[in-house]
């Protein structure tokens, strides 16, 4: 009985944290839609709802009243794990982020260590998705998807490591804490724009969105897939995408800390800032998304490989040596 | 590279003017309408579904002249004409194909009488194709049904020809 307790404890944690990550993909779904036809000077899907809210509900009951085709020449299992493994490992990631000092599925000590394996493996999905596709498109976004995100995490890793050097631990309530008395916006800056271009690449967004590359490759990856399993890649990319986007509000716009230590801010509880700050960082991805042409492939790898990781070593360089030699630098 | 334009690409200078100006078309106000709800302005000359109009004294227009069947480039209409008791030629048969029909405008060129008309309507989308089939009775009907814009719209564009 007691074992159930805990059982049942945890379920509701995951439960708790589970759906409103599940219902605020589907409003960010509308979000970016929106954002980008506002630019673009048009409505965007404003019918189903309140100002449209609903359109991403309407969609997802569309996608599950379709027919699911699987090819005959596919490989089965592989095709429907594939979509399947996007989603759990977009999802899973979820636990180990700190909504508040106290809020968090999982306060383990290596927190962004396995945020970084957990999106790394994200590419496993879409290459799976690709390659049991058995079509030549699909095959042909799915390298690219691979290619593309493996040269983004390497300076992404580079990126992480520089914030690390400056809290000295890796558990993110320990990054968050770090940030009391400066965001590492402000002292790392080329860092968060390095950050957030990777972050760009790595969800394979606009101008980095090769592997979907309408006009060349259908949809990439996704050519073979229809109702759920197609919705499942989309939840799962667009979940990626909020992950993040938590992720940089996390390492550098100070996770879930008031911008303002003063009385009336600080009675707001620490998961609203940590939303505000993903919605801005959001936002930011939206707007990117309707103003960039795609980048060209090999633009794209000489982009990560011979301009952001040089960059970012020498900035590890930099910062280690500037708290080495100032004495800042937190051991514990 | 030149060096302006190596500081140019690290700063991003073109990005952030993209990125300001998509801010600022952001709050402007949006070119697109709510469709079913609100509806475009259209010219008086706009040339959408037929109509067969009447006299104001309730008689036929339509003098089975076959104008317009005989200018018809999809050749989509179809007239029969026969004599009236009181004397006069009038039309038994004006069968237009709407799904022939390119909307050229042409059989309200050459009416001499004003007869077969185009009117501003644009949504008869129908779920069968017989519907389409549009009979004497159906372009009559929706010359009653449109007289008044139709009345309008020839006296409006009246002016330029």
């Amino acid at each position: 009985m007691e074992y159930f307790n805990i059982v049942f404890d945890e379920v509701y944690k995951i439960l708790f944290l589970l759906v409103p990550v599940l219902v605020s993909v589907a409003m960010i779904v509308w979000l970016d839609r929106r954002i980008w036809a506002f630019v673009q000077k048009r409505q965007g899907p404003n019918v189903v709802g309140p100002f449209g809210l609903f359109q991403s509900l309407a969609d997802a009951l569309k996608y599950i009243f379709k027919e699911m085709i699987i090819p005959s020449s596919s490989n089965k299992v592989i095709f429907i794990l594939a979509p399947i493994v996007t989603m759990t490992l977009a999802l899973i990631a979820w636990a180990v982020i700190p909504f508040s000092a106290t809020q968090v599925l999982a306060d383990i000590n290596v927190g962004i260590l396995y945020l970084f394996a957990v999106s790394s493996l994200g590419v496993y999905g879409i290459i799976m998705g690709g390659w049991a596709s058995n079509s030549k498109y699909p095959f042909l976004g799915a390298i690219r998807s691979a290619a593309q995100m493996v040269s983004y995490e390497v300076s992404i890793g580079v990126i992480i490591i520089n914030v690390l050097l400056c809290v000295g631990s890796l558990n993110l309530n320990d990054i968050v804490i770090a940030q009391e008395n400066i965001w590492f916006v402000i002292p790392l800056f080329p860092m968060f724009v390095i950050f957030f271009i990777s972050a760009l690449a790595e969800t394979n967004r606009p101008p980095f969105d090769l592997p979907e590359a309408e006009a060349e490759l259908v949809a990439g990856y996704q050519t073979e897939y229809s109702g759920m399993m197609y919705a499942m890649f989309w939840l799962g990319e667009y979940a990626n995408i909020l992950l993040m986007c938590a992720m940089g509000a996390i390492l550098f716009l100070g996770g879930w800390l008031s911008p303002i230590e003063l009385y009336p801010f600080t009675l707001i509880p620490g998961a609203i800032w940590l939303i505000l700050k993903i919605l801005l960082l959001f936002f930011l991805f939206a707007l990117v998304k309707a103003i960039v042409p795609r980048y060209r492939y090999d633009q794209l790898m000489r982009l990560g490989w011979k301009v952001f990781l040089p960059f970012s070593l020498i900035w590890v360089v930099l910062t280690a040596s500037y708290l080495f030699y100032f004495n800042l630098l937190p051991v514990k | 590279m030149s060096i302006s334009r190596f500081f140019k690409t690290i700063f991003m200078v073109d990005f952030l003017g993209g990125l300001f100006m998509a801010i600022k078309e952001f709050f402007k106000p949006k070119k697109t309408i709510n469709y079913p709800f609100e509806k475009g302005k259209i010219s008086p000359r706009f040339r959408g579904e037929h109509a067969l109009r009447r006299y104001p004294n309730g008689e036929e227009r339509c003098i089975a002249c076959k104008l317009c069947e005989a200018v018809c480039p999809a050749q989509a209409i179809t007239i029969e004409s026969a004599q009236r008791e009181d004397g006069s030629r009038k039309t038994t048969r004006y069968d237009i194909d709407m799904m022939k029909c390119i909307y050229c405008g042409l059989c309200e060129e050459s009416c001499p009488v004003d007869a077969i008309v185009q009117g501003p309507n644009f949504e008869f989308s129908t779920e069968t194709r017989e519907e389409l089939y549009y009979t004497k009775e159906k372009l009559l009907d929706n010359g009653d049904r449109w007289e008044n814009v139709l009345d309008a719209n020839i006296k409006a564009d009246n002016i330029h020809r």
